[in-house]
């Protein structure tokens, strides 16, 4: 019985939905060490971008695992959200809910759409063309100009034809603005789920998460005005 | 203190139900919120009027049958006390005041402020008890050795009342609290291993049977609660779930 019904269970899906947000945390991490390369050395920001993009692990392998997390954690996160609003059809008239609860907590749904609206974005400005490039055109060299050798890697080149637009920068700092309060709730909230928060480490979770959720969006949105302003000047 | 009330008032469970406006005169700033709902009923009643119907029993802050979502909040405003234990002194002269029953799908109205909370007996009977033989012979609890941290940690957990302000609190209308509270005071004492596996899924199983919304970690409901019981009982839960999950 307690197999078949785990994922169903409100306490199977709180745990799928904080180990798919830790897999996505990491990744984060993962995300932004790769951007910081660029503003440090371009050249070696092109070698790692070419091995992600390249590397038949990353592609075959922990790709799809990324893809599956991200469409997992936001169906999963909409369909609970559904569900919740059921579990009390009639509100109340006067609900003081700022006296018990932040605006984070109550709001992930809110951000959680916002992120999601990004990533929509974000797929069509580099997942999309990376895709066509290099399994449609089948261009796998990664080089600027195809079929020229000295020619270098296009990567570098194309991150800062992207943040040229400060409309896209502008939309790219808000989602991050919304990761970071999305962050702010989740990090631990997601070893509270999971059973590893208690009160002798619940300061340290919170303390660590606030600061997990202001460093990292702060670094990509760092770099992204890094790149608007020294590329377009 | 002279006071507006804006309150909930319903017939009957399927009636649509609507917030009304009374003034209330007289009360004492040293009276208990429900002392300022028998001094209302009472100018009620001499006006003809039907009195507001609201649980109450003990009213010394142990039974768990007071409730009421007050000004916005399970409670009142005070912190880890029962609306029995609620002071009229928390509140100024003059003052509207809103009160809405406990709002969840797994709590029904039934007549005006009371509810129908028998989803947590229901909860209770799924997996909340240890079986002993009291045939005459039971052994003396004390007589198993039991670390302090421990017994008192299981302590906390019992104190739970089962009013409910975790429910009412709760964006999501989850029970967790309630049910992690039962969970933990039989994980956390050596009689309760026995049955701890089936306890922990029987009992989450009949909580999400009954309607109850999923947790997200908000907090409300530690913040609300009138016995004060932590959210670490959550992670326990989720623990003893998932250990049982794995032992099948």
């Amino acid at each position: 019985m307690a197999k078949t019904t785990f994922r169903k269970s409100s306490v199977g899906k709180k745990v799928l939905m904080a180990l798919t947000g830790f897999f996505l945390m990491f990744f984060l991490l993962q995300h932004l060490t790769i951007n910081m390369l660029s503003v440090i050395s371009p050249d070696m920001f092109n070698d790692v971008s070419h091995f992600m993009g390249t590397n038949p692990i990353v592609q075959i392998a922990l790709q799809p695992v990324l893809m599956f997390a991200v469409i997992f954690h936001f169906i999963m996160g909409i369909v609970l959200d559904l569900q919740n609003r059921k579990a009390r059809p009639v509100g109340y008239a006067n609900n003081n809910a700022g006296a018990n609860t932040s605006w984070m907590s109550r709001n992930m749904i809110i951000s959680g759409l916002v992120i999601l609206a990004f990533l929509v974005l974000h797929f069509i400005d580099f997942w999309i063309p990376e895709m066509n490039v290099k399994y449609i055109q089948g261009d796998m060299s990664g080089l600027l100009e195809p079929g020229v050798a000295d020619s270098g890697y296009r990567y570098f080149e194309e991150l800062q034809h992207k943040f040229v637009s400060p409309i896209r920068v502008g939309a790219y700092v808000i989602a991050f603005v919304l990761l970071a309060l999305h962050l702010q709730h989740g990090f631990a909230s997601a070893f509270q789920s999971v059973g590893a928060r208690t009160n002798n480490n619940k300061t340290a979770l919170q303390k660590f998460g606030n600061i997990f959720a202001f460093a990292v969006p702060l670094g990509f949105i760092a770099i992204a005005l890094f790149h608007h302003f020294t590329y377009s000047h | 203190m002279n006071l507006t009330l804006k309150i909930w008032r319903q017939k009957n469970a399927s009636d649509k139900g609507k917030m009304v406006t009374y003034p209330v005169t007289d009360i004492s700033e040293h009276m208990s919120f429900l002392e300022m709902l028998d001094v209302l009923n009472e100018q009620l009643i001499e006006k003809g009027e039907e009195p507001v119907a609201f649980d109450h029993d003990c009213r010394e802050g142990i039974c768990g049958m007071c409730s009421l979502y007050i000004n916005g909040e399970a409670h009142g405003p005070d912190r880890k006390v029962t609306t029995c234990q609620l002071h009229m002194r928390m509140f100024n002269d003059g003052e509207t005041i809103t009160i809405e029953p406990f709002r969840a799908k797994a709590f029904p109205v039934v007549k005006d402020l009371t509810i129908d909370r028998s989803s947590f007996d229901r909860i209770q009977h799924a997996g909340g008890y240890i079986s002993v033989n009291t045939s005459g012979n039971t052994q003396d609890a004390n007589a198993l050795p039991i670390p302090k941290k421990n017994a008192d940690l299981a302590m906390d957990a019992a104190t739970c009342i089962g009013c409910g302000a975790c429910v009412a609190s709760c964006k999501n209308s989850s029970a967790m609290l309630f049910v992690s509270a039962k969970v933990s005071q039989y994980a956390l004492l050596p009689q309760g291993q026995v049955e701890a596996t089936d306890r922990v899924l029987n009992m989450v199983n009949q909580m999400d049977l009954e309607g109850f919304g999923n947790c997200t970690n908000t907090g409300a409901c530690e913040v609300e609660c009138p016995k004060g019981i932590s959210l670490e009982n959550i992670a326990r839960m989720n623990r003893e779930y998932l250990k049982a999950t794995i032992k099948g």
